[in-house]
């Protein structure tokens, strides 16, 4: 009972704060709108009620401690899980349930967390595959891949800076510059929406620090709303517009970066006094 | 009929106890070790063979009588430990297909060997000493030792659980189980373990072999292939891995092979293929199994970029090309008939490739094609006198309906349990053909199939074999480079980013499955006007166990592989049957020597050579490789 | 902030680890060239470097996990280089890798059992007891199955294993890697409350923050070479070996 009653304070709470991130977006409908999203595995409730919203060219940092849900509603968004409950909308129409490719072609790039590229195809085929999708051109059964939409792929691969890796094979390629071609893949087919999870982990601090700036330009440039996971708070707090803090499937705070930052939950469950992480 | 009913009740239940035992020696070896374990088979064989030499050899009182089962248990737990530390040892970091492969050049070895000291003949063992007699119900008579052996499953069921939950051992098996470097990391000596795995789940074959004796089932030179057909369906019924999960499917295929055979007599061979089909679709991992987390996909191996065949390689293709088109007609007929076979074993191998290789699907299964295609032909023509041309294009046809039927459930799964359902369709298909004699003739199989008009003779027809097998091989080599394969290799490589794309996977996943079934159909039609003659072996376990060698020995990671691998098979099986009686062990030793020599493929390590001749690497290009190769570790 | 750099005060400790001209290979790319370090009795020493450096080679190489192809790794003088990994475990050398890979169908209770070897003269024996003491949470969830468990408790049971092995040296292969900031602050107190115990730990890091709290001495690797090493405070103050060699 009381379990549920605070379950639904939260969902109360979570919904005030979509109200208040969506009214305060240029041009009414956000790009992203989450309303309420549960999800359950066995007896777990992973995620507990979780509302947010994200404009255009706009970046959302989804921060918390390990196991608080935050993958679990990034692969709700992105369609690899089912929710439970609630709704996510893009840009006002509904896409809670759909399959990722479904997702995809309405306009959804992602990066994951463990980078997912085509390990037996160049770094310029893995962003060839994205655009001959986008394209609608898969099925063709003659015309070899390799002069297709190369130039394409190429202005891609030079905007993300890896142009010189593009023959490559991506099974050989450094980490950093393999969360590069995610990117790349994820932009091929001007998404509205960019979910990148975990966008800098395994990267040097200079390296993290180039990738997100590059993320936030091409963002604000393009006016593609990002929503990010980071445990890296020099990254989050540089470059996140609004921050936005789960613990235990809940929502505990939200807000921009100086309020996060000395929101005496957030330091009590994940900030801690910010001795590791450079915070202060 | 009651009566009846409990008699075959109970004859079910005995012969589950002979399988789940097997079935749980497979599952246990599977589980730790992920290697298919095809040798599983000939160990229960050996079990039985060593055990009706012991019963002659040993004093034929109780202590004799069981004293020659459990030798002849330890005696196959001995030669299973044996096979661990001589061959599989050396394969555990190649891909696992290839451990597959090992273990069926060593069925033939034992094959061979079993013929060579027990001879031919079907031998029978005594009756257990003291369990001669029966108890009767009402009418039903009951050996004792089908009560006996009642009671063995729920036993050994019940040592494995205390073994594997409350020992040491069992512990660090389990932990094995999930990840064998990270157990050696704590300090644990896992060659000591895997050893003794083997020779646990092996003792438990030899058992089963043993115990099947007292039944008046003879040893028999074909029971390895028998029974591990049937141990594989038990496992993937139960769950891979799982010993409950064994014991569970062998009393559910004991009953219903018992039962079966008074409802359906005509089917008997389907029924298991049709559980273990039904299972698998509603379950996808068996009943009592569990996704494999971390184990690597089944065939699925090191990534090699697939780029356009080097110049150098054209040119030899023209040139064998060019050859091909002249030397015909200075051939031999035996030469004519050798040379069109092979081209056709090419194609087969080539549609079984693009389902393997960019597919990353393991069939073992894809005679089901061959010899649909094959069949479908046989029928028109026999049947309602079809041309030629007709039964050309009807040959792939038949076999893609099947393709469409059977794959669209096979690419539901994926790893071992989508190569196990490919089997259960082969099975399915190469029963039909064996039991459905009305229409297939049965094991005679269907006669008169000749190629007419001016293709009649060898000459012609060889030329007819070269450019449809050339032509449709090359058909799916174009293919692979084309967006669908590539979309099809995105699939294998990261399905998480290929949907993320917005690739269907399962959808292309299907057309391969049906584009390949198509293909093996135009081989299996090609091969049937050359034979003149369909027999139900076209589709039988061992022609598709052809087929993964032809691939496997090619080099899965290579577009040229399966050419390759099919002209060296085919090419050495030939000779072998002409020089020698013994020919299984000498095709089982090469098959052991090529993989121990050429882990990745023979057409996958000539690539390697070439660029190891041709590239210089580079300081850039191994500074970059250092990263790549400090993840991959 | 607890005191680092014992090391340097009085009389040196013995060397525990020393590593030298060690070179690996993963197919023709050489990952490893030359590397040599040195771990004292008692000190963790912190192996800093990019993604790809060679940080994890390195721990592989030593633990065997990947085979080197020339050099030495001399655990207290004896030569382990080239041995297999329950051997080089058996010697004393314990490992936590990056991924941390425990058994995830095993119980906490059954992962340590996994880990368990007979006690060492030098050290104090652990028991699941003592390490309950040492990660409190671990004691609540005894009979959970590792695949139960977050990621922060996870990397606790990961530890808690490889010390059931007793070991002498510590390889930590990026403990803060994809943990929240409340947790590395937690991992940090953790190795210095081993390094109270007398463990020695080999630490790699690329989070500079947290290698701060932890170590007494740093070696950069990158390339697969060593570039740099001395104490951390002295790295701390060489802000052109930073920038150079960890792009900070």
């Amino acid at each position: 009972m009381t379990a549920e009653a605070g379950a639904a304070a939260a969902a109360r709470a979570a919904n005030g704060m979509a109200d208040g991130m969506a009214d305060g977006m240029p041009g009414g409908a956000p790009v992203l709108a989450v309303e309420g999203l549960e999800k359950r595995f066995g007896g777990v409730h992973a995620v507990a009620g979780i509302s947010f919203a994200v404009g255009a060219g706009e970046l959302l940092a989804l921060i918390g401690p390990n196991g608080a849900g935050k993958s679990t509603t990034f692969n709700m968004v992105g369609g690899q899980l089912r929710p439970d409950g609630g709704r996510v909308r893009l840009a006002g129409q509904d896409i809670t349930g759909l399959p990722p490719r479904r997702i995809w072609k309405l306009g959804v790039g992602r990066t994951f967390q463990i980078t997912a590229t085509f390990a037996s195809m160049t770094v310029r085929e893995n962003v060839q595959m994205a655009l001959l999708s986008h394209h609608g051109e898969l099925s063709g059964l003659w015309r070899p891949v390799a002069k297709r939409h190369a130039a394409e792929a190429d202005a891609l691969l030079a905007r993300v800076g890896i142009l010189d890796q593009a023959e490559r094979g991506c099974g050989v390629l450094a980490y950093g510059d393999l969360k590069r071609v995610e990117l790349a893949v994820a932009m091929a087919h001007s998404p509205r929406l960019l979910l990148m999870d975990e966008p800098t982990a395994g990267m040097a601090p200079r390296e993290r620090v180039a990738l997100m700036a590059l993320t936030a330009r091409v963002a604000r440039e393009s006016g593609i709303a990002v929503l990010f996971t980071e445990h890296d708070m020099d990254v989050v707090f540089a470059h996140a517009d609004r921050i936005l803090v789960m613990s235990r499937g809940r929502p505990i705070a939200a807000g921009d970066p100086e309020t996060v930052r000395n929101h005496p939950e957030v330091r009590a469950v994940y900030l801690g006094t910010g001795k590791t992480s450079g915070g202060h | 009929m009651m009566e009846l009913l409990l008699v075959q009740g109970l004859n079910g239940l005995a012969s589950a106890a002979s399988l789940f035992l097997v079935a749980a020696g497979l599952s246990i070896i599977f589980g730790v070790t992920r290697i298919v374990n095809f040798a599983h088979g000939s160990l229960y064989m050996l079990g039985a063979y060593i055990a009706v030499t012991l019963f002659a050899v040993l004093p034929r009182d109780q202590l004799g009588f069981w004293g020659a089962v459990l030798l002849s248990a330890v005696a196959a737990g001995l030669l299973g430990a044996l096979l661990e530390r001589l061959v599989l040892r050396r394969l555990y970091g190649a891909p696992e297909l290839f451990q597959l492969l090992a273990t069926f050049g060593v069925v033939l070895i034992v094959q061979d060997a079993a013929l060579l000291i027990w001879g031919p003949q079907d031998l029978l063992g005594p009756r257990a000493p003291g369990l001669r007699g029966a108890v009767y119900v009402g009418e039903a008579r009951i050996p004792l030792y089908d009560l006996f052996l009642f009671a063995v499953g729920p036993v050994v069921l019940a040592l494995l659980w205390l073994l594997f939950n409350r020992t040491r051992w069992g512990t660090l098996v389990r932990a094995a189980t999930q990840d064998r470097e990270m157990v050696a990391a704590l300090g644990v000596n896992q060659r000591w373990l895997f050893t003794t795995v083997f020779f646990l789940g092996s003792l438990l074959a030899g058992l089963g072999g043993a115990l099947q004796l007292p039944r008046g089932q003879p040893a028999t030179l074909h029971m390895d292939l028998d029974v591990i057909t049937e141990a594989f369906a038990v496992v993937v019924i139960g769950g891979m891995g799982s010993v409950p999960g064994a014991f569970l499917a062998a009393l559910l295929i004991g009953m219903l092979q018992a039962y079966g055979i008074l409802v359906f007599p005509k089917i008997t061979l389907v029924l298991t293929f049709l559980v273990m089909a039904a299972v698998l679709v509603v379950r996808p991992h068996g009943l009592l199994g569990r996704p494999q987390g971390a184990a690597r996909a089944l065939g699925a191996g090191v990534e090699a970029v697939i780029r356009p065949a080097p110049p150098a390689l054209r040119r030899l293709g023209l040139a064998v090309l060019a050859l091909l088109l002249v030397l015909p007609p200075f051939l031999g007929s035996y030469a004519v008939s050798v040379l069109g076979e092979i081209a056709v074993f090419v194609l087969f191998a080539a549609s079984l490739h693009l389902m393997m290789g960019p597919g990353g699907m393991a069939s073992f299964g894809h005679a089901a094609y061959f010899g649909l295609g094959a069949y479908g032909v046989a029928l028109l023509v026999t049947n309602f006198g079809v041309p030629m041309l007709g039964g050309l294009v009807a040959a792939p046809v038949v076999a893609a309906i099947a393709g469409a039927v059977f794959g669209w459930f096979c690419v539901r799964l994926s790893g071992v349990y989508l190569a196990m359902l490919t089997l259960a369709f082969a099975q399915i298909a190469w029963s039909g053909a064996f039991q459905w004699v009305e229409l297939t003739g049965g094991d005679n199989g269907i006669l008169g199939v000749w190629p007419e008009g001016f293709l009649a003779g060898p000459l012609p027809f060889l030329y007819l074999t070269l450019a449809v097998s050339i032509g449709v091989t090359l058909l799916l080599r174009r293919v692979i480079y084309a967006p669908f394969g590539y979309a099809l290799r995105a699939g294998r490589d990261s399905p998480l980013r290929a949907e993320a794309i917005g690739i269907g996977v399962r959808g292309v996943q299907w057309r391969a499955f049906i584009l390949a079934a198509a293909a093996a159909g135009v081989a299996g039609g090609l091969f049937a006007y050359g034979k003149g003659s369909v027999f139900p072996t076209y589709m039988q376990i061992s022609r598709s166990v052809d087929g993964l060698m032809m691939v496997l020995l090619g080099g899965v990671q290579t577009v040229s592989g399966p050419i390759v691998g099919a002209v060296v098979f085919r090419g050495l099986e030939e000779q072998l049957l002409r020089l020698t009686d013994y020919w299984r062990a000498v095709l089982g030793a090469a098959i052991l020597l090529l993989v121990l020599a050429f882990p990745q493929g023979i057409a996958g390590a000539a690539q390697a050579w070439w660029q190891r001749r041709g590239a210089g690497t580079g300081p850039a290009a191994a500074g970059t490789e250092r990263g790549e190769a400090e993840r991959a570790a | 902030m607890p005191e680092p750099g014992g090391a340097a005060a009085g009389a040196a400790p013995p060397v525990l680890l020393a590593v030298s001209g060690l070179h690996a290979h993963y197919g023709r790319a050489h990952i490893l060239s030359d590397v040599a370090l040195e771990a004292r009795q008692g000190e963790v020493l912190v192996l800093l470097g990019r993604n790809g450096a060679g940080k994890s080679t390195t721990m592989k190489a030593i633990m065997g996990l990947v085979p080197p192809s020339a050099g030495q790794v001399r655990l207290d003088g004896a030569d382990l280089a080239g041995q297999e990994p329950h051997v080089i475990a058996r010697a004393g050398i314990g490992y936590v890798p990056e991924e941390r890979r425990i058994f995830t169908d095993l119980t906490v209770m059954e992962n340590l059992a996994v880990g368990r070897r007979p006690p060492r003269a030098c050290l104090a024996p652990w028991t699941p007891e003592r390490l309950f003491a040492l990660f409190p949470n671990l004691g609540e969830m005894r009979n959970r199955p590792g695949g139960r468990m977050s990621g922060g408790e996870q990397q606790m049971l990961t530890i808690a294993r490889t010390l059931m092995g007793n070991p002498r040296l510590l390889l930590l292969d990026e403990p803060s890697e994809g943990l929240s900031p409340l947790i590395v602050e937690q991992m940090a107190n953790t190795i210095l409350q081993l390094k109270r115990e007398g463990l020695t730990v080999l630490l790699s890091e690329q989070n500079l923050h947290f290698a701060g709290l932890v170590s007494d001495r740093a070696t950069v690797i990158e390339q697969g070479r060593i570039r740099w090493s001395g104490t951390f405070a002295a790295l701390e103050a060489d802000a052109a070996a930073q920038a150079q060699y960890l792009s900070v």
